[in-house]
């Protein structure tokens, strides 16, 4: 069997499971390989991967907008008894900045991302597998994993930071309108708080970390559409094993992420 | 004129698990010479053409394409020798995404670095070959079955590739539509010295362009030969075949 076989396999037994997990990963890692050898190689398809930039900005600026704004006016709100209990209604401003900075807003967009893309990336190429469209382009003489896994890959690479800067602005707003809600707190502290709270060393590693994570939420999702076997059922899986797949990966390097952070950037 | 092989097949064989689908396979296929694949539903046409092209990997056996051992090709050289080929799947295979237009240009874009104007002109009268001109500016999911075909056909011969493999490039199209196809793949043969196998069950289509056919049952080839001796064979099982189909007048 080869390993697209081994993996669509279904009613898999606890051992045929773990052989399963094992293949996923090997050909991830394969996959993973490939991309790396062929995202040097010429001809780069500038303007393809400028029309997936576009794309993924378009489909997911409305939902990492609104997630952006709840999740820092929710962290304002539940900050704020548990500041005052202790006195430290002062340290608002600097408490959200920094959990929206340094964690909040790099993973959560990150994974809202892998839902939106993963997903969409999962089912466009394993429609395109199972009609055998990739298969056309392969014998057209053109490299289909460059040409549809690379450009899709450098894209959501690239857009994640992006979005995800964006995502801590928009926190940050919601967060304020917060506090000025139930706080009397003028818009000038809040920013003077942040901006002398946050340094660099949170700044930096947060939003380098989405470019992982952008990488993560496009192989996988490439990798499970390229890897589609089993016609329109085999799309359908591929599109949800690519989500679930890519958030616990984005989960598990952001814990390896955090570590590696602390020990290049220590804290007080 | 010597005959020039363009495709040379030597003892291929292929399964799929349990299924022995081609069982020792030996054919040659000389330059500008067009080649019938027959047999039933699921003998394994398509996967021969598949084979050819590299996309499934034989268990054994060799396929030489002007010389060249397909299956001993590196990636670059493989395209190279693809480059020259021409490819209509079952399933016409157009890309979703794209429209008529830029699914013809794609390969002229990719493949042969074109101009656009050239690409332009060359897109207008490809589409013209397969009378579907009005169809430019639509996508793929606006068009019937037949037409999907005929452009997957127009995608295929639009770099004038030197060898043509053909899945079924007839079937779902009305009797007249699928004579003019059949007279275009004839006229390609003419004009271009293309080499084409053409995997098909309509006779008449057959009959039009066909110097040689072969008849695959079981994974082996069981019938070689012109058309006529084909049709009027006493063999119980092509009779069996060829009467359930063929109207001629
Ligand atoms: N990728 C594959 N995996 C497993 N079995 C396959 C695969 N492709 C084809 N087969 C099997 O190989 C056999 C031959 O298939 P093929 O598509 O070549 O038939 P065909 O002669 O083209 O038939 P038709 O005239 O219906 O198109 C079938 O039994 C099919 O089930
Ligand atoms: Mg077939």
């Amino acid at each position: 069997m080869n390993l697209p076989q081994i993996i669509n396999r279904k009613n898999l037994t606890v051992k045929e499971k773990f052989y399963n997990f094992f293949a996923t990963i090997s050909g991830l890692t394969i996959f993973n390989m490939e991309f790396f050898k062929q995202v040097f190689i010429p001809p780069y398809e500038i303007g393809e991967i400028k029309k997936h930039m576009s794309e993924l900005g378009v489909k997911t600026f409305p939902i990492v907008s609104i997630t952006g704004f709840i999740i820092g006016l929710v962290l304002s709100l539940q900050s704020l008894p548990v500041l005052e209990r202790f006195g430290a209604t002062d340290f608002l401003p600097a408490t959200v900045a920094l959990s929206v900075v340094r964690e909040l807003g790099p993973v959560i967009t990150a994974l809202i991302f892998a839902g939106r893309v993963s997903s969409g990336i999962g089912a466009e190429l394993g429609s395109m597998r199972v009609t055998e469209q990739i298969d056309a382009m392969e014998v057209s003489g053109v490299n289909p994993f460059k040409y549809l896994v690379v450009t899709r890959v450098f894209a959501t690479t690239m857009i994640l930071p992006i979005l995800t800067v964006y995502v801590i602005f928009i926190a940050l707003f919601g967060g304020f309108l917060a506090v000025i809600i139930s706080q009397n707190m003028t818009l000038e502290y809040f920013k003077n708080s942040v901006v002398s709270a946050v340094e660099f060393g949170d700044f930096i590693p947060g939003v380098a970390k989405t470019f992982v994570f952008g990488y993560l939420a496009g192989i996988v999702g490439a990798y499970k559409g390229f890897t589609t076997e089993g016609g329109t059922e085999g799309v359908g899986k591929a599109s949800t094993t690519s989500v679930v797949l890519a958030s616990l990966l984005i989960l598990i390097f952001d814990m390896v992420l955090v570590k590696i952070t602390l020990w290049l950037w220590p804290t007080y | 004129m010597a005959d020039i092989l363009e495709v040379k097949i030597k003892n291929l064989s292929k399964r799929f698990e349990n299924l022995v689908v081609l069982d020792d396979i030996t054919l040659d296929v000389k330059r500008a010479e067009n080649l019938i694949v027959f047999g039933q539903s699921g003998t394994g046409k398509s996967v021969l053409l598949k084979c050819i092209i590299g996309l499934l990997k034989p268990d054994t056996g060799e396929i030489y394409i002007k010389d060249k051992n397909v299956l001993e090709l590196g990636a670059d050289e493989l395209n190279k020798v693809r480059k020259n080929i021409g490819f209509l799947f079952q399933s016409a295979a157009l890309y979703d995404s794209m429209s008529v237009r830029e699914n013809l240009e794609f390969p002229l874009k990719k493949i042969l670095n074109m101009p656009q104007n050239e690409i332009n002109d060359k897109v207008l009268h490809t589409l013209e070959l397969v009378s579907l001109e009005e169809a430019i500016d639509k996508m793929p999911s606006e068009l019937s079955g037949g037409m999907r075909k005929r452009i997957g056909l127009a995608r295929s011969i639009i770099t004038d590739p030197q060898l043509m493999l053909y899945d079924e490039p007839t079937t779902g199209l009305d009797p007249i539509t699928s004579k003019e196809i059949s007279e275009l793949i004839l006229n390609l043969q003419k004009q271009l010295k293309m080499t084409s196998i053409v995997v098909t069950h309509d006779l008449i289509c057959a009959d039009i362009i066909a110097d040689r056919a072969i008849f695959l049952r079981e994974g082996k080839i069981a019938f070689e030969g012109i058309i006529d001796e084909l049709t009027s064979s006493n063999d119980a099982f092509l009779k069996n075949f060829f009467s359930t189909k063929l109207i001629k007048e």
